[in-house]
């Protein structure tokens, strides 16, 4: 019975948390778009968003799929982090070979002014 | 003996669908990492910032959040063997996953329908296959929800039962967790960038 309580208290602080998380996210996006994108800037923005979406994923692995209270050994723990692993290797892994190919194909005479510019080339 | 038996195919079944919820994490990261390679490919269309509209995308994030929180609430009544609470409380997920799906569903009908289809751009080709493909997973649930409240009310909250009554709850759980990264990457990023 006591474990029951505990659960339901581990589902409603995850609810709470998730619930504020969101709410401050839409909030900080609706303050940069009536500021006419000043306060927060982009820069700044971006990251509270990214910060707020993976600490709400981490809320609500711990909260509602209660990882890391399973006893040794931690089999889902670890697929799990394997799984983030690839996750992040796909993800950043994609981003970055397209951004690199963009770099390298940009059309006419852009690419030469571009280059030049990037890398420090002089005739 | 045999209760030790049980538990131990009981953790087997979890760990097994708990490897294919990895699997599907996977599947969704290659959505995601194609439609942030193509998001600025609009071939001259409408970009993020011009065709969705925020509060109706909080809305919808509200009723996931709180289906997959009543889920939860679901999955404890079913371990008090309080079978009537149980029901009662898969059908609120039931009705708020359904309002969700019923919202993304008006969504995309009318970006259609405004000429904004999966054939317009790169950008909405990806941003269509990504949330499609959540949006499917929904309803694969919401049918299992159905099922699963049959099971109970016929044959009540045996053990087997709320074995498939915990996995349906983390496949529940996962799909808000994929939410979270659809609406800030899709929605709240595509507001500002």
């Amino acid at each position: 019975m006591n474990s029951l309580v505990s659960a339901r208290r581990s589902y409603i602080v995850g609810y709470g948390l998730s619930f504020i998380l969101t709410i401050v996210a839409f909030a900080a996006v609706g303050m940069h778009l009536s500021s006419h994108h000043q306060t927060p800037n982009d820069q700044i923005l971006m990251m509270l968003l990214v910060v707020f979406a993976i600490t709400q994923l981490i809320v609500q692995v711990v909260f509602f799929l209660h990882l890391g209270k399973e006893p040794k050994p931690r089999l889902n723990l670890m697929s799990f982090l394997f799984m983030i692993l690839i996750v992040v290797i796909i993800a950043f892994g994609s981003l970055w070979i397209m951004q690199n190919l963009n770099y390298h194909m940009l059309h006419g005479t852009d690419v030469d002014k571009y280059i030049i510019k990037n890398e420090g080339i002089h005739h | 003996m045999s209760q030790e038996l049980a538990k131990q195919a009981d953790d087997k079944t979890l760990f097994g669908f708990w490897v294919y919820i990895l699997t599907d994490c996977v599947v969704f990261a290659c959505l995601f990492a194609t439609f942030a390679v193509l998001r600025f490919n609009t071939f001259g269309g409408p970009g993020a910032e011009e065709l969705f509209s925020l509060p109706f995308v909080f809305v919808e994030t509200m009723l996931l959040l709180t289906s997959s929180f009543v889920c939860g609430l679901a999955i404890l009544a079913a371990r008090a063997k309080n079978k009537k609470q149980t029901l009662i409380l898969l059908a609120v997920t039931f009705v708020l996953g359904l309002a969700f799906v019923g919202m993304e569903i008006s969504e995309f009908s009318n970006l259609v329908h405004e000429g904004n289809s999966w054939q317009r751009s790169a950008f909405l080709s990806s941003f269509f296959t990504l949330v499609g493909t959540h949006g499917l997973h929904i309803t694969v649930g919401l049918v299992w929800i159905l099922t699963m409240g049959w099971l109970i009310y016929r044959r009540g909250l045996e053990r087997n039962i709320i074995r498939k009554l915990l996995l349906f709850s983390l496949f529940w759980h996962f799909l808000d967790i994929v939410w979270i990264f659809i609406f800030t990457i899709v929605y709240l990023l595509g507001a500002t960038l």
